[in-house]
């Protein structure tokens, strides 16, 4: 029988609620495992969990520097999307949604995954076009996708500014229906219990502060709680990547860590029935199943680590979610906060062994890294157990930007700020 | 954030446009030396700590700055005009014919 279940409620309900288990357990590091995964965040998790689960290597240690949650799986905008344009991207992310339906189910743990939608708003006739050839892009890699005019765009949305008059009016939209959001903090608890149950010790408070190495090659790390040794050591520390590849002496890499902000307001009864993205600028809204509108816009736009953000910015995002619906002008924000992103030379991700002999890595995220956190587990998971890629994580080398196979979705080039 | 323009004074930051790592230099734009081209381009130090970088006053004097910034604080340390160091850059000026 399942450990949550709707029998095992029912009993504990009986009994008063004493005889549940925690969902991880808290060990002591060992000397030694096969495999540590630097950074308990939602990859590091994914990770550890379809390393146990797909490969049978359950002798393995998680190592977060604070509590497991605290950095961007807690952080994010709960968004969960394949709307991609190129090949590599659509079959990595639809690899990605169809994990995700089944995720709740696989884990035994209720990720509140709602496929709402999606829906990205067009303001010119070349926006639209773009998006009808992103829309037939996906479509032919097997995901779905529809054009919307405005006029299905204000069934939908009710409160959203679709008059000409507007500053930059709306001509259409492309809808992903099968997108939508997950509830993030259940990502990274549903993972951690998942992985525990399976032999993986969850290491919290247990900061890499070093590598051991023999030669050239890794064998293990040392922290805050003493050395850990390891046949194999996986980095998956999102905007933490420069600092702790560092450690191992990989002074530069194709990455900047950049500020993205997030906000919630108040509760609202509901007016947003999916995810909406406008296309004038940079916004993306939704609306929790508490209530409050879950928003977030651009990168602050310089290098940063400070997990908090400056006022140009906010002003800036809700002056675009006012563009979109006015109405909002008289919501009160809740709360903001700050999460870094690693932010690669051209958008899109790298999953791969090395750069050092018994070390592989896992970055590169930018600010889509949530959507991404079953598919990266999963193909990083692979990469470790057969020390080569699967064919998804393929492409997302480290080396592609020297040898010019870029995966640049937007084509901004080398201007992180800007991906 | 505000950002003392030793030009304008302090000033807020919506006044500014961020250039970038400032720790990069450009080759020699006759080298053709592609590995030198490639770390230019897309290797990063990517730094926690002091941060050497470029900004722009472009809502102001529209001078390039050079600025040091903790990335882990924000906290501004040094501001000076770019174009006083030009003399120090190794490929200031153009040279003629390739070199590796």
């Amino acid at each position: 029988m399942a450990e949550y279940s709707a029998f095992s409620l029912l009993k504990n309900a009986l009994t008063g609620n004493r005889d549940w288990k925690p969902a991880w357990r808290k060990p002591d590091p060992k000397p030694s495992y096969d495999v540590i995964v630097v950074g308990g965040g939602g990859h590091g998790l994914s990770t550890a969990y379809y390393l146990a689960k797909e490969h049978g290597i359950t002798n393995v240690a998680v190592l977060e520097k604070g509590w497991l949650g605290s950095g961007n799986v807690g952080r994010n905008t709960t968004i969960v999307r394949s709307n991609y344009l190129y090949p590599q991207s659509i079959r990595f992310y639809e690899h990605s949604m169809r994990l995700w339906e089944n995720l709740s189910h696989d884990l035994n743990y209720n990720v509140m995954f709602s496929q709402r939608g999606i829906l990205n708003l067009a303001h010119t006739p070349a926006q639209f076009d773009d998006y009808a050839r992103r829309g037939n892009a996906m479509r032919h890699g097997g995901g779905d996708a529809e054009l919307l005019d405005p006029d299905q765009i204000a069934r939908l949305y009710p409160g959203l500014d679709v008059s000409a008059s507007a500053r930059f009016p709306v001509v259409g939209g492309l809808l992903q229906p099968k997108a939508g959001t997950a509830r993030h903090d259940a990502v990274a608890w549903g993972y951690a219990r998942g992985a525990d149950r399976r032999g993986v010790d969850i290491i919290e408070n247990c900061e890499v502060t070093g590598f051991l190495r023999d030669g050239d090659r890794i064998t293990g790390v040392t922290t805050s709680r003493g050395e850990i040794r390891a046949a194999k050591v996986a980095v998956a520390v999102a905007g933490s990547t420069g600092h702790v590849m560092k450690l191992a002496g990989i002074d530069k890499l194709p990455i900047e860590s950049h500020l993205l902000q997030a906000f919630v307001s108040e509760s609202l009864k509901p007016i947003l029935p999916g995810v909406i993205t406008w296309g004038g600028g940079h916004l993306y809204v939704s609306q929790s199943d508490k209530g409050g509108l879950v928003f977030g816009g651009d990168l602050d736009g310089y290098n940063s680590y400070a997990q908090r953000g400056n006022l140009p910015l906010v002003e800036e995002v809700m002056s675009e979610l006012l563009a979109m619906f006015p109405a909002f002008a008289r919501v009160r924000l809740l709360r903001s906060w700050g999460g870094v992103m690693d932010m690669s030379m051209d958008g899109s991700p790298i999953i791969t062994t090395g750069p050092l002999p018994g070390m592989y890595l896992n970055c590169g995220w930018c600010y889509g890294g949530f959507k991404a956190t079953p598919a990266s587990g999963w193909c990083f998971a692979h990469t470790i157990a057969r020390d080569e890629p699967h064919e998804i994580n393929a492409p997302f080398t480290l080396d592609r930007f020297h040898r010019g196979i870029l995966i640049d979705e937007k084509g901004q080039g080398s201007t992180p700020k800007l991906h | 954030m505000l950002i003392n323009c030793p030009y304008c004074g302090p000033r807020d930051l919506s006044e500014f446009s961020y250039q970038g790592d400032g720790n990069r230099t450009r080759p020699d734009p006759a080298s053709t030396d592609q590995a030198e081209w490639n770390a230019y381009v897309y290797d990063r130090t990517n730094i926690a700590g002091d941060h050497n970088e470029i900004w722009q006053h472009a809502g102001g004097c529209r001078a390039h700055l050079r600025l040091t910034r903790n990335t882990l604080t924000h906290k501004i340390t040094s501001v000076s005009f770019a174009r006083d160091e030009r003399h120090k850059k190794p490929h200031g000026h153009r040279r003629s014919g390739a070199h590796s």
